[in-house]
């Protein structure tokens, strides 16, 4: 096995590159620009033998690859914020449609006010798509996980797109020492691409995507959510056989970091993960067990694998990096209803921290580990708190 | 539960959205004096509801016309005419 030093957009390049992905249809926009940038070199230089279709918006470039996957190829895009917005018709499509489309989507926060860094809003959006949504934390996991989303969007049990998530700079603009696996052993792991009986065949012409009258259409929404229960497992197994091959799995659908004894679990997805685990490290420096919950899948949620991890733990932070204005949490509220619906009932409490790209530290998650056990010690509610929140006191309150 | 495809597909079949005829408020009506066989009409309706004859001919399917007018705006010698359907 090779090693390099490479961003996390090349890093998903490469991943594509190596899956042998056939069409790629895109659209630049920062911080993703850089990952179709690489494909482009690939396919220019014949290091990817692949059709690069250059399109005129994200709605079209996710109208391409629906178009190319219906036809049996294996097909790629990649977008970030305002773009998957845009997109959004058509990311519907291809959930609904059970087209195996892969996308990474370089997470950006959402205008206005503008703002290019990043923040979980944009994939967040779009949980109710009927996507796998994947969440990595590091280079490495970006490049593997590319990989496995092939494996797992391609398996007959699953047949739906899966959508790569990556922090915008944090993860997209850093460059790590990263392990390249050999082409031979992403061949024998991912195999060729097979097309599935109801692909596009010009010599049996039908229509895809019809109407579906009320007396089908749930039927149609019902195995969309068996799919992604199936999906749960697969996740597992790919991350698993992954892991045989090259020593690198990240625990399926959750990554857990000291949750074992833990009294206090952080909960939360992306690259921050990292920073979390180093306050972690920190807080049982002082004594106190505190662990790391990451959600590497936030559809299939995972909740019973959730519960199962967090049943004897104490108190339960929540950290999102999103909002959904008047709720406020979205992460928070789903991980109160798998707990609540499981019978398990730790403490929780939320925070909102880090949108449009504010920095967060480990001692930013130290005070999160210490403000949970206080609530919790003193039984307050688990009401949502704002980390570093600056400057506000306007006529509204 | 009934046996559903993953996606939803449909095999071409005439009329599969049922009897679009009767959405129509003005008919199509093909003078086959003026005709000249161009064929502009068939090739031109969105519903395949124009057939065209062993001889180039055409004639409208009443069944599935929806009476959109697009015929009759491309003919190029104004020999169809759009009729107001009666009540």
């Amino acid at each position: 096995m090779q090693k390099t030093v490479i961003s996390g957009n090349e890093a998903v390049a490469l991943g594509v590159k190596l899956a042998k992905v056939q069409v790629v249809a895109a659209y630049p926009i920062t911080p993703q620009t850089i990952i179709v940038e690489k494909i482009a070199e690939y396919v220019e230089s014949g290091e990817l033998k692949a059709r690069f279709i250059n399109v005129e918006s994200e709605h079209s470039a996710m109208a391409a690859c629906i178009g190319a996957a219906a036809g049996g190829a294996r097909v790629f895009t990649a977008t970030s914020s305002q773009g998957l917005l845009y997109m959004s018709e058509m990311v519907f499509w291809a959930g609904g449609a059970r087209l195996p489309v892969v996308m990474a989507v370089v997470n950006r926060a959402i205008a206005p006010p503008w703002s290019i860094w990043c923040d979980h809003n944009d994939a967040l959006s779009q949980r109710d798509s009927g996507w796998v949504q994947l969440w990595v934390e590091n280079v490495q996991e970006a490049l593997d996980t590319v990989i496995q989303a092939y494996r797992i969007a391609e398996d007959e049990r699953v047949m739906l797109p899966v959508m790569i998530c990556l922090d915008g700079f944090l993860v997209s603009h850093s460059y790590e020492p990263i392990e390249v696996p050999s082409q031979q052993l992403v061949d024998s792991f991912l195999p060729e691409k097979t097309p599935a009986p109801y692909w596009i065949d010009v010599t049996n012409p039908r229509s895809y995507g019809t109407i579906a009258s009320p007396e089908t259409y749930m039927e149609f929404r019902y195995e969309l959510q068996e799919a992604m229960e199936g999906a749960k497992r697969v996740v597992k197994e790919v991350d698993e056989d992954w892991g045989r091959l090259t020593g690198r799995s990240y625990g399926g659908l959750i990554d857990l970091y000291l949750c074992d004894d833990a009294e206090v679990v952080a909960v939360l997805i992306g690259s921050w993960a990292g920073d979390a685990k180093e306050a972690a490290d920190i807080m049982r420096s002082r004594g106190v067990k505190a662990g790391v919950l990451r959600l590497r899948s936030t559809r299939p949620f995972p909740a019973e694998d959730l519960v199962e991890a967090l049943k004897d733990v104490d108190a339960v932070a929540v950290v999102d990096r999103s909002l959904s204005p008047g709720l406020p949490s979205i992460l928070l509220s789903e991980v109160k209803a798998a707990l609540y619906e499981h019978g398990a009932k730790p403490y929780v409490k939320g925070f909102i921290a880090g949108l449009g790209g504010r920095d967060v530290t480990p001692q930013d998650f130290v005070n999160v580990f210490e403000r949970t056990l206080k609530g919790f010690k003193k039984g307050e509610t688990g009401k949502v708190e704002w980390v570093g929140l600056r400057g506000v006191g306007s006529g509204h309150r | 539960m009934p046996e559903v495809p993953v996606t939803a597909i449909a095999r071409p079949a005439k009329g599969s959205a049922g009897r679009t005829g009767l959405w129509r408020t003005e008919r199509p009506l093909i003078d086959s004096s003026k005709c000249v066989k161009c064929l502009l009409c068939w090739l031109y309706c969105p519903e395949g509801a124009i057939t065209r004859g062993e001889d180039d001919s055409v004639e409208v399917d009443y069944e599935y016309c929806k009476g959109c007018g697009i015929c009759a705006n491309e003919c190029p010698v104004k020999a169809i005419e759009m009729v107001p359907e009666a009540i």
